[in-house]
């Protein structure tokens, strides 16, 4: 056991637990932050994405004792206030989700890839976000949303 | 009083339809029960359990009967029943019902029988009927108080928008603001078709209303089984083997009893139960047992090698289970011009739902009752198998459905269930969380059964088919003879059967079943029969659907948004597929492209047009079909699931791939083919058009064809080189 002193979404959490537990863990089943979800366990879903330092990451493979002091976490819950992020207000036009599991992920990684590059091509797109599984079959709609919070297009269109 | 107050808490009409009005906050709840008595304890039971619930603050809350698993039932079946209540959309919630079939099943899966299922597509079609008669009733009721308010006659009244209104004095009413006033009516009338609302003053239904699950779903907030958290709640996990069936010998329980936080071990016939404290303790526990494996009936099979003895098996005298038996296809074949033989394969594919199976399961005390948090696509007992299970009866069992991460059929299996509720009884009464692993969902998975398909054609000199004749060998009944029949096809001599072998592999319903396979092989053999006669594909159906206006008009549709027939790009081209699956018409076309070099097939553009009756909400009808579409193309280009010596050889998402956004088509486009029919089902129609449209477009690209799936690159390449 060790003690870790997490920032997560602006707030700072202190765990006793295993160094080697992973973020993804921590996040849902000790501090209850459950947006964030467990799809595969070996970082190929991005079901688990979550920013660490402004980048995303897939939290089911970081243990706790790799993350370094002060490194902020951001999860689906601190994106926005109110759900109110233009990435998921463009979700609400494009009426991308299905099911819904793959999306917290979804969202977190499309954040991203606004913040670093706000006009990105499809093929830019595609290639940012072929890391995030959807069983469901959703792609096209997220596509549609990532272009719609970019400007590129409306849900009508 | 006590004769005021039985009446108003419960009433029965001729269709078996009670009424109660309940005490605080007055609610007025239908309920359907044959059984008052039944019905009665029920009523007590769930104090809430109705349609519908109208609150003080005129919120108008909905009960949806129906899972959500991403399909929209959540708001389509309350559309509908807004639609008749004449409610006022935003003032709507939605929440689901209890899961208690006798108030809110449907009989449209075995008469007589009330069901709670959420599968084969049917649930628009499975409670169309039911919602529009309750959301009718409720209107009655209030339009009934309302007149007793104004101590007018009901006739001169009316309703829009969640409010009653008197056209002759121009008053009207919120129905929150009727909630204190509501009285029952001595009678409840059943309303039949012509006196429902007129569609042309529809504002719900063929009018898309922003899904209600989806703001949660984009905030993270939506709450599946497994991120349910409970006082004093403890974890479990289960090894399972590689091996379907194996039975397990644990070599070291000591050292695992040992380990930090274990507190037990459950022995089931086929796995080893462990439950912890933590998540974490109880997945490191998993890790560290040593078991042995006992010998299962799967331990010899290999699923690559079984081909030849399924095509033994097809070649056989004895017919077996016969389907379909038409005219007579030992003469058509006989007296034919040109007779076609082909086999066609398909491999195992599993689910890849993106929520592993979990569920959270707490035993009383004396193991007498059971409460349990699940996702789960229900069942013909809508407790999920737990009162058999315990031994309890089904009143001490409730069910907190939640919303699915996906379910393409596996979650209408209730193993996981039973898991849960087996580790949750050895240290009760604290609750459980049973999580899979992916990897325990990828090899304990339930498949799609593999199969072989062989199909015989017969023809007249100018190409007609005169007889079409459909073996499959597989094991799994209905899950492999579903979509064999093609009634729609106006081919005078017929003929379907399935011969069953069983090789002891866990096998379950896959979005549309055996639809994806069948539809698979007799449309390709259509198209082998078109390219052998110089014939257009496309011309060929359209004399096939000659007597099946409805499909028909499908296939023209499709062959209108694509262009079919046009010329297109030389490296590229199309394919046509038309089905029936769950009462929906569908005709869908691909256009692809193949890499000779890698073997890769790119899927560029895929239109589809339906016939699905009433349409609720047409976006989500979109939706469901672009969804169907994609999981169709990632199935026949990529997934495979194999077993060798019983072995299941995949774990996760690296050995078993499903589509990624960067094959992914540039567009797919649906059409809606207007019509007045009541509504079928959309989630499963697109799926099986994509193999044969698929592989069509390939026969017309190459000359050559692909008849085992999936379509992986190193065998498009072998199928190119041969």
């Amino acid at each position: 056991m060790a003690s870790y002193s997490l920032t997560i979404n602006n707030k700072t959490y202190n765990v006793e637990i295993k160094g080697e537990t992973t973020l993804l863990w921590v996040l849902r089943e000790h501090l209850g932050l459950t947006g964030t979800k467990y799809g595969c366990g070996i970082a190929l879903c991005g079901s688990c994405t979550v920013h660490l330092d402004g980048k995303p990451v897939r939290s089911c493979t970081i243990p706790l004792r790799a993350l370094k002091k002060d490194q902020k976490i951001t999860t689906i819950e601190g994106l926005s206030q109110n759900g109110d992020h233009k990435i998921q207000k463009a979700w609400i036009e494009a009426q991308a989700p299905q099911c819904g599991y793959c999306q917290s992920g979804q969202i977190m990684q499309a954040a991203a890839l606004l913040a670093k590059n706000p006009n990105p091509t499809r093929e830019e797109i595609k290639t940012y976000m072929n890391g995030n599984l959807c069983r469901c079959g959703t792609y096209l709609r997220i596509v549609k949303a990532i272009e719609i919070a970019a400007g590129k297009t409306s849900a009508n269109t | 009083m006590n004769k005021a107050l039985s009446r108003r808490e419960f009433l029965k009409t001729s269709g078996g339809v009670a009424l109660l009005i309940g005490v605080s906050g007055i609610l007025p709840q239908m309920i359907s029960c044959k059984n008052k008595k039944e019905a009665q304890e029920i009523i007590e039971k769930h104090s809430l359990s109705a349609w519908v619930q109208l609150t003080n603050d005129g919120r108008v809350i909905i009960y949806n009967p129906a899972a959500e698993l991403g399909q929209g039932s959540m708001t389509s079946l309350p559309a509908i029943f807004a639609e008749e209540m004449d409610a006022d959309w935003s003032t709507v919630s939605v929440e689901f019902s209890p899961q208690v079939s006798a108030i809110y099943g449907s009989d449209k899966w075995s008469p007589n029988n009330k069901v709670m299922l959420t599968a084969g597509s049917r649930i628009t079609y499975g409670y169309y009927s039911i919602m529009r008669q309750a959301g009718a009733q409720a209107r009655y009721i209030l339009m009934h108080s309302a007149a007793q308010l104004w101590k007018t006659p009901m006739k001169e009244l009316s309703t829009t928008n969640g409010a009653v209104i008197d056209y002759q004095d121009g008053r009207s009413i919120s129905y929150g603001e009727l909630v204190p006033h509501l009285v029952m009516p001595e009678k409840l009338p059943e309303f039949s078709e012509s006196e429902f609302k007129n569609p042309k003053n529809y504002r719900f239904i063929g009018i898309d209303q922003p899904r209600v699950d989806i703001p949660e779903k984009v905030m993270g907030t939506t709450r599946f089984a497994i991120d349910i958290k409970l006082p004093e709640m403890l974890y479990g996990v289960l090894e399972r083997g590689k091996v379907h069936g194996a039975s397990p010998k644990l070599n070291n329980e000591s050292k695992i009893l040992a380990l930090e936080g274990v507190l037990k071990l459950v022995r089931f016939d086929y796995a080893i139960g462990i439950i912890a404290e933590t998540l974490e303790q109880a997945l490191a526990a998993k890790k560290l047992l040593d078991i042995t494996w006992s010998e299962a009936p799967s331990s010899r099979f290999n699923s690559q090698e079984c081909y030849k003895k399924y095509g033994k098996i097809a070649t056989d005298q004895t017919t077996g289970k016969v389907i379909v038996n038409k005219g007579d296809i030992g003469s058509a074949i006989k007296s034919a011009y040109k007779k076609f033989t082909v086999d066609f394969k398909n491999d195992y594919v599993y689910h890849a739902q993106m929520e592993p199976l979990n569920a959270v399961v707490q035993v009383g005390k004396d193991g007498k009752s059971a409460e349990v948090w699940v996702g789960s696509q229900q069942g013909f007992d809508s407790k999920l198998g737990i009162p058999n299970y315990l031994g309890i009866p089904a009143e001490n069992v409730k069910i907190n459905l939640q919303y699915l991460g996906g379910g393409f059929g596996r979650r209408s299996m209730t193993d996981f269930v039973l898991e849960g509720t087996g580790l949750a009884r050895e240290i009760a009464p604290r609750p459980v969380k049973l999580i899979w692993t992916r990897e325990d969902d990828v090899s304990y998975g339930a498949y799609r059964p593999l199969t072989l398909q062989r199909l015989t054609a017969a023809t007249d000199a100018q190409g007609h088919i005169t007889g079409f004749s459909h073996c499959v060998v597989g094991d799994g009944g209905n899950l492999v003879a579903s979509g064999i029949r093609i009634d729609y096809y106006d081919i005078p001599n017929k003929f379907a059967e399935w011969r069953e072998v069983s090789e002891g592999i866990r096998l379950k319903h896959w979005r549309s079943v055996g639809h994806a396979p069948n539809k698979f092989a007799i449309e390709c053999m259509i198209d082998e029969i078109a390219t052998y006669f110089r014939k257009d594909p496309a011309d060929l159906r359209r004399r096939l659907l000659a007597k099946s206006p409805r499909g028909l008009a499908t296939l023209e549709k499709a062959m209108a948004i694509s262009d079919w027939g046009s010329t297109i790009d030389v490296d590229r081209a199309k394919g046509i597929a038309f089905l029936e699956r769950s009462g929906t018409f569908s005709t869908g076309v691909c256009e692809i492209s193949v890499n000779s070099t890698t073997g890769k097939i790119k899927v560029h553009n895929f239109w589809s047009a339906s016939d699905a009756g009433i349409v609720i909400q047409p976006d989500n009808v979109k939706a469901q079909m672009e969804g169907g579409i994609l999981m169709g193309i990632s199935s026949v280009l990529k997934e495979q699931l194999t077993v060798v010596n019983g072995q299941i050889q995949q774990s996760n998402f690296n050995d078993y791939e499903i589509l990624r956004m960067a094959d992914i088509p540039d567009n797919i486009e649906t059409a809606i083919i207007e019509s007045h029919e009541p509504p079928r089902g959309v989630g499963e129609s697109g799926t099986p058009l994509v193999a044969c449209a698929i592989a069509n477009a390939f026969l017309k690209l190459t000359g050559k064809p692909l008849r085992h799936l999936p379509f992986s690159p190193e065998r498009v390449l072998n199928v190119l080189n041969t």
